[in-house]
């Protein structure tokens, strides 16, 4: 018996697939600049959906008065060991200021000195009050001409003609209804990956992890499935937290300025160095040497600071102010206990993500990406997918073209229609959902550099973790969903099963060591300067292709094949 | 990590089941439940949505709660944290959000 869904389809100028950061920030600079209709398609509500749920602390990337654009590309190059795109990370850091800006307008409160210039917290940030972050920039959407959200709408395919975009397809989460929707123009917005890996808290608290549980790497997925190159999948990121409510650090570590301490509390981060990959990799050896738990020494911060602090995580991370009240001791009372989280893949942080021109153009024609699904420009953090939005959309105008029409391939919507339908009372539920992904985690945390393995890997470990990725996606055949909620759960484990691959894929090819902890290889420990190259992929018959490309140092790129 | 929805004074507005960026809080018999309690990112989005003073927040014994709840109520541009603790105290913390983190 399958069942039958309802197909409706929606033609529109401009579709957005998904309605987080970047997603909504391209929607309002398409109504302001244009006359274009737009789509935004949201798996959840557009409100609170994404990484700026529960607010964020501070604008990680901001070009604060004395230094340049130019100042911060050399700081992210740098952090990752070279492998970065110049021109991505220019574009983006000229517009980090003038989108903050435009937030602060649309009502973000930023923290202004007697003088009314912002304070800036060390050399990149400044201090916000980020808790309705997300819902002062949607409030803004749901007000833009020509602007229609679509809630609810989880997207599993781009629709993609002769290496073009033609729109994409989804369904709803609760009503049976299949969404064809068409559309000259397409920007995949949804964020990164993460639940790749076993996570820090793996029993009831499954998805108290630092990024959001919900970004499961679809646009990733979706891409690699379409055949668009994607690049340095192997550069993990890994976040220190707190742990346990695994809650940023940054306003103890920058904020108040707590160092990192082992528990003889020596100052351990110099020993090993301060990118963001060695502050992890240093905790990793201070627990390996038996010095471990490490710490943020907030006990040698004054105590008025406190109420502070408690207020701060309140506006970001309401877990972490809850754990220290529980506890009975303020932050000067006791140090935080940190650790290094799972693996997740995240174009905001590290580089990983879709191979896009200056423009955020992907490989296929007329589909953009941006924000943390997009490759190539590290730690851009929330005004980066900001500026990655902007930079799309005044692409997406200037490129569109009234003239033309729309080709849907009626073949691979009545597929993907029916792969639904089967998967819904499928007569083989032989497995469920939760434990394929438990054993995807598993396989991902022992095989691929997961926390139980210090994130070190070999490549007889990595063929391994080849090998049974695929045998679990053969075994997604047998899982069954009863509803429509719980065909978004098999797509998602899809999804990241889809992204393992190519992590996998990526890790093994990368024979150095470039980044601790985030690509640790332990048959090649050392940097190789023969790899200071992109590694990039592209599905090509169902093989993941690797393509190696070299370092781009033009201020505007353009692909050529 | 969890929400736990008090089914007495829930009101069925289903503002929560809205908000929630997991999708995680569905509807039977005009309340709000949470569906996939093992699910929850811990963001608190349902809990500043219910004006209700419904749902409250907690941590998971495995990652170290001890039974504190914590929910949260707007008076204009103030945000009361209220944090009952499980010896019985209350801990309340205003926030004004036209105020910045100083950190
Ligand atoms: C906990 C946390 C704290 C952070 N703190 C800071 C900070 O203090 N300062 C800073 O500068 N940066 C911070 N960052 C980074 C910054 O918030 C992100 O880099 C940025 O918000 C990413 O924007 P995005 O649009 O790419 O992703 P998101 O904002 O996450 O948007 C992705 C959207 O896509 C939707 N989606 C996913 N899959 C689908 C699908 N299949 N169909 C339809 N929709 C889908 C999601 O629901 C979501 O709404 C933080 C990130 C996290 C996770
Ligand atoms: S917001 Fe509160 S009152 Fe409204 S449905 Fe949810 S729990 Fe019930
Ligand atoms: S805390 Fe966040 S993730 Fe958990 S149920 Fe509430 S809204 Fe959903």
């Amino acid at each position: 018996m399958s069942k039958k869904l309802e197909h409706i389809v929606i033609t529109t100028d401009v579709l957005i697939i998904g309605g987080g950061t970047a997603g909504c920030f391209a929607a309002l600079t398409l109504s302001k600049n244009s006359n274009l209709n737009v789509v935004v398609a949201e798996k959840a509500n557009v409100k609170r959906s994404g990484c700026l749920a529960a607010g964020v602390n501070a604008i990680n990337a901001y070009i604060i008065e004395g230094r340049k654009p130019e100042d911060y590309v050399d700081y992210a190059t740098k952090d990752a060991a070279g492998i970065v795109r110049h021109d991505l990370l220019l574009t983006a850091a000229r517009k980090f200021n003038a989108t903050t800006k435009v937030m602060e307008q649309l009502g973000l409160v930023i923290l202004k000195d007697e003088n009314g210039k912002y304070v800036a917290r060390g050399n990149r940030n400044i201090k916000i009050n980020g808790e309705n972050f997300k819902p002062i920039l949607t409030k803004a959407v749901e007000e833009a001409k020509r602007v229609t959200i679509l809630n609810n709408l989880n997207i599993t395919d781009l629709l993609v003609e002769n290496n073009e975009a033609m729109g994409a397809i989804g369904f709803h989460i609760s009503h049976e209804k299949v969404y064809e929707i068409r559309a000259q123009k397409v920007l995949v917005a949804t964020g990164g990956a993460a639940g790749l890996y076993k996570p820090n808290n793996p029993g009831f608290s499954r998805h108290k992890m630092w990024y959001p549980p919900f970004n499961t790497g679809a646009g990733y997925a979706m891409g690699i499935l379409a055949g668009a190159e994607m690049t340095s999948f192997e550069m993990r990121f890994i976040a220190l937290r707190c742990k346990d409510t695994i809650a940023p650090t940054g306003t103890i570590a920058q904020g108040v300025g707590a160092k990192q301490v082992n528990s003889r509390g020596d100052v351990y981060e110099e020993k090993y160095g301060i990118t963001t990959s060695e502050r992890v990799y240093g905790t990793v050896k201070e627990n390996q040497l038996g010095n471990g738990p490490c710490y943020l020494q907030t006990s040698k911060i004054e105590k008025e600071k406190d109420e502070e602090l408690l207020k701060a995580y309140l506006n970001m991370a309401p877990s972490q102010t809850l754990k220290w009240i529980e506890s009975g001791k303020n932050p000067s009372e006791q140090d935080v206990e940190i650790a290094g989280t799972e693996p997740y893949i995240v174009g905001g942080h590290t580089a990983s993500g879709y191979w896009v021109n200056t423009k955020r153009e992907t490989t296929i024609k007329g589909l953009y990406a941006a924000g943390d699904v997009a490759g190539g420009c590290p730690q851009k953090y929330v005004t980066g997918a900001l500026a990655e939005g902007e930079i799309a959309a005044l692409d997406i105008i200037d490129k569109f073209d009234a003239t033309k029409s729309i080709q849907t391939n009626s073949s691979f919507v009545s597929k993907k229609m029916k792969e639904y339908e089967d998967i819904l009372y499928n007569q083989s539920d032989f497995f469920t959902v939760e434990e394929l992904e438990e054993a995807m985690q598993k396989v991902m945390d022992e095989y691929a550099g997961g926390i139980s393995t210090h994130y070190q890997f070999n490549e007889k470990q990595l063929k391994l973790a080849d090998e049974k990725i695929d045998q679990i996606r053969q075994m997604t055949k047998h899982v069954r969903a009863n509803d429509m909620h719980e065909l978004m759960f098999v797509y998602e484990l899809k999804e990241r099963l889809t992204v393992c691959k190519s992590v996998i894929a990526h890790l093994l090819h990368r024979k150095e060591t470039r980044w601790h902890s985030f690509n640790e290889n332990l048959d090649y420990p050392n940097t190789d300067e023969g790899y200071f190259k992109y590694i990039n992929s592209i599905l090509v018959n169902d093989e993941l292709k690797i393509i190696v490309r070299d370092i781009i140092k033009e201020a505007d790129y353009e692909h050529t094949n | 990590m969890s929400i736990r929805i008090n089914q007495e004074a829930c009101v069925g507005c289903l503002k929560c089941i809205k908000v929630c960026p997991g999708s995680l809080i569905k509807e039977k018999d005009k309340k709000a439940y949470i569906k996939y309690p093992k699910d929850c990112w811990g963001c608190v989005s349902c809990v500043k949505e219910c004006k209700f003073d419904a749902i409250d927040f907690y941590l998971g014994a495995d990652i170290g709660g001890n039974a504190s709840t914590m929910n949260v109520t707007y008076e204009g541009d103030i945000l009361h944290w209220k944090i009952k603790k499980s010896d019985g105290t209350v801990k309340t913390i205003d926030v004004f959000s036209k105020d910045s983190n100083k950190y």
